[in-house]
């Protein structure tokens, strides 16, 4: 078999936010680095970030501080994120965020001339560095900018079908370059996986084609442990129409700025529920809500801002109970604050400009005069590969994750702006800790068995042509089959039912066929994307079987409730020795004094 | 429902021509939606290059009835469907296959471009202070999403194939925005006359046209940086200065 070979002592799978930072962080300590991306630098999914990144800097809100970004992270996380994760995130993310700027990033700026914050569920004070609604693109285009000039190789449009051991060791990994489809073998020292999510095994998704859970399954199968996989976040709200850009972000700095969830009835349906964990959080009046918008310290946020798990239930009970919007959403009004600021349709288009051009092109509507159209959409998910906090390495040597790949910080349920923080936190870590680990090794032996064997299942969708199915319709099949058995409300009826679809899927998906030849052939592709996405979603309903009670974005309608054994336990995979999935349950360690004191305070204010 | 039909370029850079497909059009559908469609309908290798869908990341950029467009922000109901919608590759950089270009040469470019370079930090917390209105002048040029339809339609790239002396209209942005970057220290005159060719342009403001993220390229970046370039490298008092003190 022909393939290209490099050599690097780091190479970094996935060129987001926490790729591009772990590349940085490893090039810094004067390793040789490859950082392979999926599609074009620059093009990661961290570019439609838009609302901010969380960082207690306190230049808006001098009352805030890593505690309290801290508590609120554990408190979203319903208690099962892991403790120290959450603590290494609050503590280093206003230096990571400070970092940026010195890479020449430009956030909005406060009157003083510092870092503007603004306000987002969840987050107890305005902590979410931001430049309008596109600080993503901001976020990724400093790292790739300050990157380009370390000496990085970027492999673009390439992507990893399978990780090379040697022993118990990660010694490299194999792939193939979109454009030609020519093979190529990676010799690395250390791996670091920031692959990014699985929004792609559900059918209305926030997500591209790219987050197939390429760096979940590819360490599953390489023998690492992933944990929390039950844990998917709904994003409250997605584009619902037209049907075309059905689950495309709106973000929830709509909802920052003021904006509000309206039922066809015209009633703010979020005042209705309020959980007791948030009660004394919350404003009691739509008035209370506004003045909190608008930087009043002594109010309380409105009911949008609850956590995005608890938001998204409330929209799905309204439509389900007939109160929904003419396309199956509910109203998110940003207009109404133009009864309220002088010049608000200007400080809309200001504040959210890319949310207005994506409304006004796409779905024809003004949103300084309309209110939108949202529902749900598949976002994120806070489950994913197992790692140790301070290092971000996996059960497996040599192998690190960092980013939404990993799981731990996020608990049962992420706040928006921990993601982009997240990024930043671990993927330095990830960098530092595996430029560490690759001076201290000799290379690894790679497997040329293990190589000549990946790549001919690698071939096989083309050598199938005319005998098998169409990649596209299993991969549509896999998301309809997720979306209405695993989605936002589950029972253990349906949930088995979907086991039991997903493995006569898989003995589908073993003929899987691909058309036509190896160039820029996204059949193909698909095809071998659907190798990572079976054993993800099979992970995800079999945690989702598992966790018998409802908490964070993990909703059992036949499981309604906590239950405080659950809440001490988090469901660990991994594939057995004989290639079936493995589910265990382990007791969480109870969090640090100090931090369990942290925690108990902000309880009782 | 209604059928279209779409003219879609298929080859790769030895040469190719133009298929047509029909499939149905619902309410709400851009172009890279049809192409998705006949992609699973009827040509499943057809090579189309794309990621967000949201007009956010600049991926699926190609030329629309002959205009340089991002297909995912292309709606239907904005072209004529009674004739065939043509859909080729962008023009300014060589084809890999079908709708797909070959943009690496942007890359290379701006790793020429001399890195942001900051003034020494204004507080003791290692922070920088500027104001929102200075912020603002360069977020604009910050908004760029390198879908690179600007290089596409620039007559100094694509009819002049000057990629050698000629960074083109996306690298002039960048540019502007280290350059007016309040913190930024670099001075990359000297390049923008001599290496990058500034001086090739002329203005048409095609780009301008072009760009989805209604960046004013020429009147903001260009022009500002052709400024720069003379008072700096061709005014007459300070060449005259300049040779005096040599």
């Amino acid at each position: 078999m022909d393939y290209q070979t490099f050599e690097h002592d780091v190479l970094v799978i996935g060129a987001g936010g926490a790729g591009l930072r772990a590349a940085v962080e490893a090039s810094a300590a004067g390793v040789s680095v490859g950082l392979v991306c999926k599609s074009l630098l620059g093009k990661a999914h961290t570019v439609m970030a838009e609302g901010g990144m969380a960082a207690a800097l306190g230049n808006v809100d001098d009352r805030d501080s890593w505690q309290t970004h801290f508590a609120d992270t554990m408190r979203g996380g319903q208690y099962l994120n892991n403790w120290r994760m959450a603590e290494l995130h609050a503590k280093e993310a206003p230096d990571r965020v400070r970092e940026l700027e010195a890479w020449g990033a430009v956030f909005d700026r406060t009157r003083d001339g510092r870092i503007l914050q603004r306000n987002f569920g969840g987050h107890k004070y305005p902590r979410l560095a931001h430049v309008g609604d596109r600080t993503g693109l901001e976020m990724i285009r400093t790292l790739q900018d300050h990157g380009v000039h370390q000496g990085i190789d970027v492999h673009m449009e390439c992507t990893v079908v399978e990780l090379l051991k040697d022993g118990e060791r990660v010694v490299g990994a194999f792939g193939y370059d979109r454009e030609r489809g020519r093979f190529r073998l990676f010799k690395a020292k250390a791996v670091v996986l920031a692959s990014g999510g699985i929004g792609r095994a559900f059918k209305v998704t926030s997500n591209s084609w790219e987050y197939t859970g390429d760096g979940q399954a590819l360490a599953y199968r390489a023998g690492a442990e992933l944990i929390d996989m039950e844990f998917i976040q709904f994003h409250p709200t997605g584009m619902v129409w037209p049907p075309s850009v059905k689950g495309i972000l709106v973000t929830e700095g709509v909802r920052g700025e003021g904006g509000v969830l309206r039922n066809s009835e015209g009633r703010r349906f979020m005042f209705d529920d309020i959980p007791d964990l948030y009660k004394h959080q919350t404003a009691d009046s739509e008035e209370e809500g506004w003045i909190y918008t608008q930087g009043d310290k002594n109010a309380r946020r409105p009911p949008e801002l609850l956590t995005r798990d608890h938001v998204a239930r409330c929209i799905v009970r309204e439509i389900k109970e007939g109160r929904g919007s003419p396309h199956g959403g509910v109203f998110l009004d940003i207009a109404w604050i133009k009864s309220r600021l002088p010049n608000g349709a200007e400080h809309i288009r200001k504040k959210l400009p890319s949310m207005y051009h994506q409304f006004k092109q796409l779905a024809g509507i003004d949103i300084t005069e309309t209110p939108m159209e949202v529902g749900p959409t598949t976002h994120y998910v806070m489950g994913g590969v197992r790692v140790d906090a301070d290092s971000q390495m996996s059960t497996v040597p040599g192998l690190f994750a960092a980013g939404e790949v990993a799981g731990g910080l996020n608990g049962a349920n992420r706040l928006g702006g921990n993601s982009l923080s997240d990024l930043l936190v671990f993927g330095k870590r990830a960098g530092e800790y595996a430029a560490a680990f690759a001076r201290d090794q000799q290379a690894g032996v790679v497997d040329e068995g293990q190589v000549e064997a990946v790549a001919r299942t690698a071939l096989e969708p083309l050598d199938r042509q005319g005998s098998g199915e169409a990649s596209y319709q299993l991969q549509y099949e896999l998301q309809d089959l997720m979306q209405s058995q695993v989605g936002i409300v589950r029972n253990d009826a349906e949930l088995r039912q979907a086991l039991d679809s997903l493995q006569r899927l898989q003995e589908r998906v073993k003929r899987v066929e691909a058309q036509g030849n190896r160039e820029y052939n996204s059949g193909w592709h698909t095809a071998l994307d659907l190798r990572n996405l079976m054993p993800v979603a099979e992970a995800v309903t079999r945690s989702a079987i598992e966790r018998q009670e409802s908490r964070g974005a993990h909703f059992r309608e036949d499981h309604l409730g906590k239950d405080e054994e659950w809440g001490k336990t988090t469901l660990v995979i991994r594939q057995g020795a004989d290639g079936a999935m493995e589910l265990r349950r382990e007791t969480i360690p109870p969090p640090r004094e100090d931090l369990q004191r942290i925690i108990e305070e902000s309880q009782k204010s | 429902m209604a059928r279209a039909t779409f003219r879609i370029w298929r080859g790769n850079d030895e040469g190719g021509d133009y298929q047509d497909y029909t499939t149905e059009v619902t309410e709400g559908m851009v172009v890279l939606d049809a192409v998705h469609q006949v992609q699973a309908e009827s040509a499943n290798d057809l090579a189309v290059r794309w990621n967000c869908k949201a007009g956010k990341c600049g991926s699926c950029s190609a030329e629309v009835n002959g205009h340089p467009k991002l297909m995912c922000m292309t709606r239907l109901n904005s072209l004529n469907l009674d004739e065939p919608v043509t859909i080729e590759p962008m023009k300014a950089f060589p084809t890999v296959r079908d709708l797909v270009t070959d943009v690496s040469w942007n890359y290379e470019v701006k790793k020429r471009i001399k890195p942001f370079t900051p003034r020494p930090p204004d507080a003791e917390d290692g922070t920088w202070r500027m104001q929102q209105s200075d912020a603002e002048r360069v977020q604009e040029f910050r908004k760029c999403i390198e879908c690179f339809l600007c290089q596409d339609v620039c007559h100094v790239l694509r009819d002049h194939r000057l990629h050698h002396e000629f960074i083109g209209p996306r690298f002039f942005v960048y540019s502007a925005a280290l350059e007016m970057n309040p913190l930024d220290t670099a001075d990359r005159t000297e390049e923008l006359a001599n290496d990058f060719g500034v001086g090739y342009c002329n203005i048409t403001k095609c780009c301008t046209k072009v760009c989805p993220e209604e960046i004013t390229i020429t009147d903001n970046a260009i022009i500002p940086l052709k400024e720069r370039v003379v008072d700096k490298l061709y005014d007459p008092l300070s060449r005259l200065l300049r040779v005096f003190r040599s």
